[in-house]
């Protein structure tokens, strides 16, 4: 079992490390650009913002090949916008309309495409663990050479579907990467309020599943973890686990009484810990971008996202007749 | 181009709320993400944070500014340069007339359940039928409150009483139902678990079997989805087996039902699904006074209870009667109005459709009698009953699916009990066939409406 050491920084190319930055301001972009519709009425229901934690879809997308499969929680825009998902469809999904992903049945938790291979946005707590699972369980199957990743949270990780799913994965040997993204709450209530141990990464020696625990605010670190994780699921050596640190800067859901922890605590994070800020330090302080370079990512991010908000924002509601469709498929 | 930042919604159905403190002043710069200030109402705070960079030109709102309506502009923010006098365009540039808001309140995950419109009970309903002593004074209380006062008396009044679920004691419940009792009975009492329904359903199963009595809190019945083996294998079957030695003396509850734009996965309701199943109890009030005499009979029964709470119920106000130890009967429905013309059967807050239809249709010279069960198992059968005898017609309305209903079991039961009474084919009003949709406009068709009542009522009075 490996324990928490730090994994080899990938090695760096400025290419790659651009890429990092323009889909990481993407996802921050969008979920503010989220939050301010939100504050505006045009989203309803639950929305769940991953503000802080987007280094681990891009970290771990950069081992993703053609084919692999992606299943998360209610917390998902990120993880749709790094497999590359329109931007325009998310949102248009999270304002109910026509044009989004799920034609606005399903909301900001419940979203998919068949065509990237996202299988959701989950409403309930853990039970994207054992679907993971089963599109690993496909891929076995076929003898392909794909993995799935379940990512879920910190307190998701209590579920027991989550180690039901881990003996099985173990015992089959699936190739799965089993996500754990520890953002430190699960709503109100902190890790050590609801973990009897807090090394999450640990969770799945008792099954016999190799775990690390990554710095999840740190995308280099992320990617060479992934790499070395999905190399493991796709010679068939069976699933990993990566427990990856971060946090989340805003509340669970959008109205939140933040009472659970301090402003001093979310504040040192964001100085200290930013994913986006230290690419950008990466990028700038070793001359491989000026900052002149880096306002010109911004200013085409922030036009993908208002040109998306626009979209969520014109495109119809759903027809009427649409109450009745998509209940069941027909039988071909 | 000078911006205006509005006030925003902490809630879809946040009309106003005060601004408690500005963090930043006039002159800051600003980046997308540093807060700018902090909002709050009576149940929740946000910070407030900056969408896009600039420079503080005016504050149009000051701190401490209560009932500050959504929307109004509270700052006007400058690019770099811009003159303080710049007019602000309308911003941000994705305004719109807000669309598709409901008219009540959600909030699961919030932790805190927020500002709900207090709508009143229709006014032609104070309920007909209570046996209250000559004299009996009322408070106004909201579900919430009442739900909490009756588990803490009934805490007060058994030390084996104790409430667990997520989120019930530091955060005093999702919704703020078990507000102030971690305070009073401490946390071997009132236990926060971690997200893992069934094994703590499991576990409060196994402490009723050895005689404690658990309250376990769903934070909503869709995450006792996850404890159902538990709930019907272990907690309603295990008398039966053991041949009538054991008992589990339990109460399950939390939110059932829609609430606002939450989706198919967290609007389930599950009253039908329960009411099926034999050695369960399945209570599911409508107003705060029987919210607290009902929870507290639950605790006190030594059966299984299903208790499915409402969210958009927990922030209205009914009066409650100052009772010493007030208690309503499991199994006795409650006349809300008396009629002739038709009988209107419904549960849960599916009576406030039922009541308004009633008001309406009285101004149409109908009359209504309404029902409300209050528990569908076991259900007061005869209630009904000798209403239909009376006004020879009746609908019922819940939210729920429409598939094996309450509504049908009703209509089957006054079939074979007074087939001979009816003038007409009994209507069910119920939720539509579908999963809850997210969308505003398909949500709306999809629920059961007070208008839909109406319709039936006129459809079996022939009008
Ligand atoms: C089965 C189930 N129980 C409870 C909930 C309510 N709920 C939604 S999110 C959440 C906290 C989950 O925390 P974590 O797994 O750490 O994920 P995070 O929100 O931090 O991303 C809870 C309790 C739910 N949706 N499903
Ligand atoms: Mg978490």
């Amino acid at each position: 079992m490996a324990a928490a050491k730090k994994p080899k920084k990938a090695n760096l190319d400025k290419d790659e490390l651009l890429d990092f930055y323009r889909e990481m301001l993407l996802i921050r972009r969008f979920e503010e650009k989220a939050g301010q519709l939100y504050g505006m009425g045009l989203i309803g229901g639950f929305c769940h913002l991953y503000i802080g934690q987007e280094a681990i879809v891009v970290g771990l997308e950069a081992s993703a090949i053609e084919g692999d499969q992606r299943v998360t929680s209610y917390r998902d825009h990120g993880h749709m916008l790094a497999c590359g998902m329109d931007p325009k469809g998310v949102m248009a999904e999270l304002t109910g309309r026509e044009g989004g992903y799920s034609r606005g049945k399903g909301g900001s938790m419940h979203m998919f495409s068949r065509e990237k291979n996202f299988y959701g946005g989950h409403g309930i707590v853990g039970a994207q663990v054992p679907i993971g699972a089963g599109l690993a369980f496909a891929n076995w199957y076929r003898g392909n050479d794909n993995v799935s990743f379940a990512y879920f949270g910190d307190g998701a990780a209590n579920q027991g579907q989550v180690y039901e799913t881990f003996n099985m994965a173990s015992l089959w040997k699936l190739p799965c990467v089993f996500v754990i993204e520890n953002n430190k709450y699960a709503m109100g209530t902190s890790l050590q309020r609801g973990s009897s141990t807090p090394e999450l990464y640990t969770r799945g020696a008792a099954f016999g599943i190799p775990g690390e625990a990554v710095d999840g605010m740190d995308v280099l670190a992320v990617k060479a973890a992934g790499a070395k994780a999905v190399a493991h699921c796709r010679s068939g050596k069976g699933p990993y686990i990566l427990e990856m640190n971060t946090y989340r800067y805003r509340g669970h859901s959008m109205s939140d009484p933040a009472k659970y922890r301090t402003r001093e605590e979310v504040q040192k994070v964001k100085d200290e810990r930013d994913p986006i800020d230290h690419v950008r330090e990466l990028l700038v302080g070793g001359k491989h971008a000026t900052e002149a370079d880096l306002k010109a990512i911004d200013k085409e991010i922030k036009k993908v996202v208002i040109e998306a908000a626009d979209f969520a924002t014109q495109s119809p509601e759903p027809e009427l007749s649409e109450l009745y469709t998509d209940i069941l498929a027909e039988a071909n | 181009m000078a911006i205006n930042i509005l006030m925003p919604a902490l809630s879809p159905t946040m009309e106003e709320g005060n601004l408690a403190k500005w963090l930043v002043k006039e002159g800051d710069s600003v980046e997308s993400g540093d807060i700018l200030c902090e909002i709050e109402t009576d149940k929740a705070t946000m910070e407030f944070e900056a969408v896009d960079e600039g420079v503080i030109g005016k504050i149009l709102v000051a701190d401490g500014s209560e009932g500050v309506k959504v929307n109004t502009p509270i700052a006007v923010l400058l690019e770099e340069g811009e003159s303080a006098d710049a007019t602000p365009s309308t911003a941000p540039a994705t305004t719109e007339e807000t669309t598709g808001k409901t008219t009540e309140e959600i909030t699961e995950e919030t932790l805190t359940e927020a500002e709900a419109p207090a709508a009143t009970a229709p006014v032609a309903s104070t309920p007909v039928e209570q046996d209250l002593p000559a004299g009996t004074t009322f408070k106004s209380q909201t579900v919430r409150e009442a739900i909490r006062d009756a588990m803490s008396e009934e805490m007060r009044r058994s030390e084996d009483v104790f409430l667990m679920g997520e989120e019930v004691a530091q955060y005093e419940g999702a919704y703020k139902v078990s507000q102030g009792m971690l305070d009073e009975f401490g946390p071997k009492r009132v236990i926060d678990t971690p997200i893992t329904e069934h094994g703590f359903t499991g576990i409060a199963v196994g402490a009723a079997f050895a005689g404690l009595n658990p309250i376990v809190e769903f934070m909503t019945f869709n995450f006792a989805m996850q404890a159902l083996d538990q709930i019907v294998n272990s907690a309603a079957k295990t008398r039966y087996m053991s041949g009538g030695q054991m008992t589990c003396p339990i109460v399950f509850r939390g939110a059932n039902g829609a609430a606002s734009r939450v989706g198919a996965q967290h609007s389930h309701d599950y009253a039908s699904m329960y009411a099926q199943i034999p050695g369960l109890k399945v209570v599911m009030p409508y107003s705060a006074d029987d919210y607290k005499g009902l929870l507290k009979s639950a605790i006190r029964d030594p059966n299984p209870v299903i208790f499915l709470e409402n969210e958009i119920l927990y922030g209205r106000s009914f009066d409650v009667p100052e009772i010493e130890d007030y208690t309503v009967p499991i199994g006795k429905a409650r006349i809300w109005r008396e009629g002739d013309d038709v009988t209107i059967v419904s549960f849960g807050i599916g009576m406030q459709y039922a009541l308004e239809a009633a008001d309406k249709l009285a101004e149409e010279g109908i009359s209504a009698e309404v029902i409300d069960l209050r528990t569908l198992r076991p259900m007061d059968t005869e209630t009904v009953i000798k209403s239909v005898m009376k006004t020879n017609r009746c609908v019922t309305v819940e939210e729920g699916f429409p598939v094996v209903s309450i509504g049908g079991h009703i209509s089957a039961t006054i079939m074979q009990e007074a087939f001979d009474y009816l003038d007409a084919p009994v209507i069910n009003c119920t939720g539509k066939d579908v999963p809850m949709p997210y969308a505003a406009n398909l949500e709306k068709l999809a629920l059961v409406t007070t208008d839909e009542v109406i319709a039936a009522v006129k459809s079996v009075t022939y009008r």
